[in-house]
């Protein structure tokens, strides 16, 4: 067993657990979006973000994937983390301002819309990366897949066309945290 | 499309069935064909055994790729920091203008593809066009305008 | 430029150890005359764009027509980049050193006549000094060649780096030699940790320190071991690394082969950019080289040592220069970086310990084999040791390629060697570590050039990208022009780098446009810390630099955009009128006749006038008149 501290209080967790999982354990509240318990971290969303001290310097790192050792010092709510948290959330709701999720996270966090602010937009996809995940991980077929880079990144099929290894399961449509996923799948499955 | 054929397949013998290969075996298909065909990109995925999924994935990543026919002139305006101060931005503007074309697309006459390139590493040359393999170096509007032109006489 | 000997054309050619190397180094010596004239023509992208293939061309056949007497015939050879491109094509002399500038082809029977067969130099292709106008006849009496110390560029300029035979008579393969015959691995690593060698690719870790981990943990899983070399060489404004890899490339070669002995490794990477391709050429043949001749494959030197090399392309992303990204680019996957809470020194490519360093880094440690650590530690400064190779370009007379020891200071490089701004210019700053790096100002000049003083003054060391901008760049605009960059070269992956830099662009349009508040500015530092905390990798983490270094030495510029509504230099498009100076302009119609939007209008040998509402400032105006008339403000 690995002992460390979160926000002060001492907690355990085994070799390989990350900060995420043992804090969860411990019902310690760390906001996330491209996490999910069944699938493996990603790192893309970045609110899991957490400020870690091992003694010698203090850096922030992502939750989700930094594994945690011995004697470290985590805090999950310090002004350089919420920083980059409410940051985050801007920028999401000013990118999708009718999304229920980002809109329940902001309210959280205290974030309202800014002037750069997109109108008439419902399409709230943020490149979580569950449904490409899911696909692979857990259904087993590679139907969907990241194309591009950049601003352009996004979710789709190989061409924009239907995928022959999509199963129309439909796992993907049930991961996805913002509802996005149902207007992808239609090309998706075709 | 069965030189097409024997042309691809001559690509998919020099690499062994394994994905580490996929970005090669793609430079050569673009190499080949000045872009990726989708024919093509499913063969190569298959011959390598990953999901075409990923293949499309690489594809749409890396700049280099196209999966549009490029034109039969590849036009490159560098627009690294040196070009950039020596006014890189104004000639992309004019070949716009010029070619009737966006950066990052075709003719419609297939006949010249326009693109930015972050930096090709020839400062000293700044601003320079990188026309097919020739450098116009220390250019501007008014010689490219004229370079193109002799381009397409010949 | 291919001149593979008879022997390595033949099949059983291999040099099956160390002695065959040194007696082949023997006979290659011996064949050579000391005395015979060389001359040496730059093949370099700058001298090639500039027709030095011709150039060269014209002199094989003025060479042969002129009937020399055998005793008197030179060796015309191709080389790599002699750094001083904006005076190519170079055309060099050996072994007198007397150096020709800016060479055609019509030069080239003059050449042979005069110098050749008459012995004298032709004046007016020589190096004329700026101040006084005297002609300089060597090229070691140069100012832009004088103050350098050229160790790792020393043979390029010197060798055919096609012809393997050039490279091992002028040394190259001898440190390998050394190490297989007289040192342990461990003996290497500690060589290498002791010379104080930093990476050269921008991160600026210590080369030996690396090397260490990756062998330690090489050691505690059976498996391979990696060998990687980043010639992914991405900064704009840079081109160390295609010019060694041009230009040398087995000293790249043999810095790996060094590594790879050192570390425990048989397997390794040379991964190069694909908008390189003379590069990504001589790499190639350099490779198979080396292969026929046995310093690279199986039993290296007969000394039981094996290790092989594969060269990758990268295919145009500047994200793939991150260590993570390069590797998932090896392995057939789009580059996006991933977390190094565990180091690729233990789980690199395909999830094996990896060694990566630049190839500038690579082509640092022969020198140090050869010559000891104490000789490089004597070299640079207290943290930083060793030369370091720059691209010194933007708004400088001497364009081009230098190397000099750690620690110059930025006056020196852009007044002594640069040789200052163009007449008429006035020096701003220094642009210095690519897109994550900084812009330093006049005021920080006596600053020496090394990792932790640049890091101090909010600039890095990046790959060595030395951009020098004069009073007509915009600060703003420079900002805002990195910012698109990495933009445009994000992987996409972490929201605060793509929508982050996404929003600050917004904010920095707005100020081009003389729009904005100062309260924007805290806005945009507190955003800039969310990007720097919140990215995964060294991209997104040090993107937000040239907008924080800008906005640390030039507040009173983004002032001027916001409180004024003026760009001090002129750049920024919405804050600029295009006009014309009536009595500059004679009417010579140039701009007329180019201007896109037919808003200028005028009579022949009548001054023009410029209709601003019809101006869409495209700049093309300002660019073709030739008589100043064509004002901005």
């Amino acid at each position: 067993m690995i002992t460390f501290s979160i926000n002060g209080k001492e907690v355990q967790g085994q070799e390989g657990w990350t900060i995420l999982e043992v804090a969860r354990w411990h019902g310690i509240e760390i906001p996330t979006l491209c996490h999910h318990g069944a699938l493996e971290p990603y790192g893309a969303c970045r609110l899991c973000v957490v400020e870690v001290n091992d003694g010698k310097r203090s850096r922030v790192v992502i939750s989700c994937m930094y594994p945690i050792r011995t004697g470290i010092n985590v805090q999950t709510d310090t002004p350089r983390v919420l920083n980059v948290r409410r940051w985050i959330v801007q920028l999401l709701l000013d990118e999708s301002p009718e999304s229920p999720k980002i809109r329940e996270l902001a309210q959280t966090l205290g974030v309202t819309p800014s002037r750069f602010q997109k109108k008439g937009v419902d399409f709230a996809c943020h490149l979580c990366g569950l449904c490409v995940r899911v696909c692979q991980e857990v259904v087993g077929v590679q139907a969907l897949s990241f194309s591009n880079r950049g601003l352009r990144k996004e979710i789709s099929s190989p061409f924009h066309t239907a995928s022959k290894e999509c199963l129309g399961c439909g796992t993907c449509i049930y991961i996805c945290p913002t509802g996005a996923m149902e207007q992808v799948f239609l090309r998706v499955h075709g | 499309m069965s030189v097409t054929f024997s042309a691809l397949e001559n690509i998919l013998e020099r690499y062994p069935p394994s994905s580490e290969h996929l970005i090669s075996a793609l430079q050569d298909v673009q190499a080949k064909f000045n872009y990726i065909p989708p024919a093509a990109m499913t063969a190569v995925c298959e011959h390598l055994g990953v999901p075409v999924s990923r293949g499309w994935a690489v594809a749409t990543f890396y700049k280099s790729f196209s999966l549009e026919p490029k034109g039969v002139h590849e036009i490159k305006v560098c627009l690294g920091t040196a070009c950039h101060l020596k006014g890189g931005a104004r000639l992309v503007e004019s070949l716009e203008r010029e070619l009737k074309v966006e950066r990052g697309h075709t003719t419609r006459d297939l006949r010249f593809s326009l693109d930015t390139v972050n930096c090709v590493g020839a400062c000293a040359l700044a601003p320079v066009v990188v026309v097919d393999e020739g450098y116009q170096a220390n250019t501007n509007s008014r010689r490219l305008k004229k370079f193109l032109k002799n381009v397409t006489k010949e | 430029m291919v001149q593979v000997s008879t022997a390595l054309k033949s099949n059983d050619f291999r040099l099956a150890t160390p002695a065959a190397l040194a007696a082949y180094r023997e006979s290659i010596l011996a064949e050579r005359d000391p005395n015979r004239t060389i001359i040496i023509v730059c093949h370099g992208t700058g001298c090639r764009a500039n027709n030095s293939p011709k150039v060269a061309d014209a002199l094989r056949r003025a060479v042969a027509a002129a009937g020399l007497n055998a005793q008197v015939i030179p060796e015309i050879k191709d080389t790599g980049c002699h750094g001083f491109c904006s005076r190519g094509p170079l055309v060099v002399f050996q072994p007198s050193g007397l150096f020709y500038q800016k060479v055609q082809p019509e030069d080239v029977e003059e050449i042979v006549q005069k110098t050749l067969i008459e012995g004298t130099p032709v004046e007016r292709l020589l190096y004329a000094d700026p101040e006084t106008g005297e002609h300089v006849v060597h090229d070691r009496d140069i100012p832009f060649y004088k103050y350098q110390q050229r160790l790792v560029l020393s043979n390029i300029g010197k060798i055919d780096p096609v012809d393997l035979r050039d490279t091992i008579a002028a040394g190259g393969y001898q440190s390998l030699v050394k190490v297989l015959t007289s040192m342990t691995p461990d003996e290497v690593i500690t060589m290498v940790e002791d010379s104080g060698l930093r990476g050269r690719g921008g991160g600026g870790f210590l080369t030996g320190r690396k090397w260490r981990m990756t062998a330690e943990h090489g050691r505690e899983t059976p498996g391979p071991v990696y060998i990687l070399a980043n010639g992914d060489e991405g900064d704009p404004g840079a081109f160390m690394d295609r010019t060694l890899m041009e230009g040398d490339p087995h000293a790249v070669l043999e810095g790996m082969l060094i590594g790879a002995y050192a570390i425990g490794s048989s397997e390794g990477y040379i991964y190069v950019r694909a908008e390189y391709p003379l590069a990504v050429k001589t790499l190639r043949q350099a490779i198979l080289s080396a292969r026929e001749a046995g310093l690279l494959g199986e039993n290296i030197l007969g000394t039981g040592f094996s290790f092989d090399l594969k060269l990758n392309l990268g295919g145009g992303a500047f994200v793939c220069g991150e260590s993570t990204a390069l590797m998932a680019s090896i392995e057939g996957k789009p580059g996006e970086p991933r977390a190094k809470y565990i180091h690729t020194v233990e789980k690199g490519l395909w999830g094996r310990p990896s060694n990566l360093n630049n190839v500038e880094t690579w082509a640092n440690v022969p020198l140090i084999i050869a010559k000891g650590a104490d000789w490089y530690r004597d070299i640079g400064t207290e943290g930083s040791k060793g030369t370091k190779i720059f691209s010194l370009v933007g708004q400088v007379k001497n364009v081009g390629l230098v190397e000099v020891p750690m620690g110059v200071t930025i006056k020196d490089l852009v007044l002594r060697i640069g040789g200052g701004v163009p007449e008429g210019r006035e020096f701003k700053a220094i642009q210095i570590g690519g897109p994550s790096g900084g812009c330093i100002p006049q005021a920080h000049w006596d600053l020496p050039i090394d990792f932790d003083s640049l890091w101090d003054a909010g600039a890095m060391m990046g790959s060595g990208g030395m951009i020098v901008m004069d009073n007509s760049t915009c600060m703003v605009d420079v900002a805002k022009y990195f910012l698109e960059f990495l933009i445009d070269e994000s992987c996409g992956k972490c929201i605060p780098c793509r929508l982050g830099l996404q929003r600050m662009r917004e904010v920095l349009k707005e100020f081009s446009a003389g729009r904005g508040s100062l309260e924007d500015l805290e806005e945009l530092d507190s955003l800039a810390r969310a990007i720097k905390d919140g990215s995964l990798c060294a991209l997104g983490g040090s993107a937000p630099n040239p907008v924080l270094a800008t906005l640390r030495y030039f507040r009173d510029e983004y002032e001027a955009h916001i409180l004024h509504h003026k760009c001090p230099a002129a750049v920024c498009k919405e804050l600029i009128t295009y006009a014309i100076n009536p009595e500059l302009c004679n009417g010579c119609t140039a701009c007329a006749r180019e201007c896109p939007q037919g808003a200028i209008t005028g009579t022949k040998k009548e001054p023009h006038a410029l209709n601003a509402s019809l101006c869409i400032k495209c700049g093309i105006c300002f660019e073709v008149c030739k008589f100043g008339a064509v004002t901005v403000a």
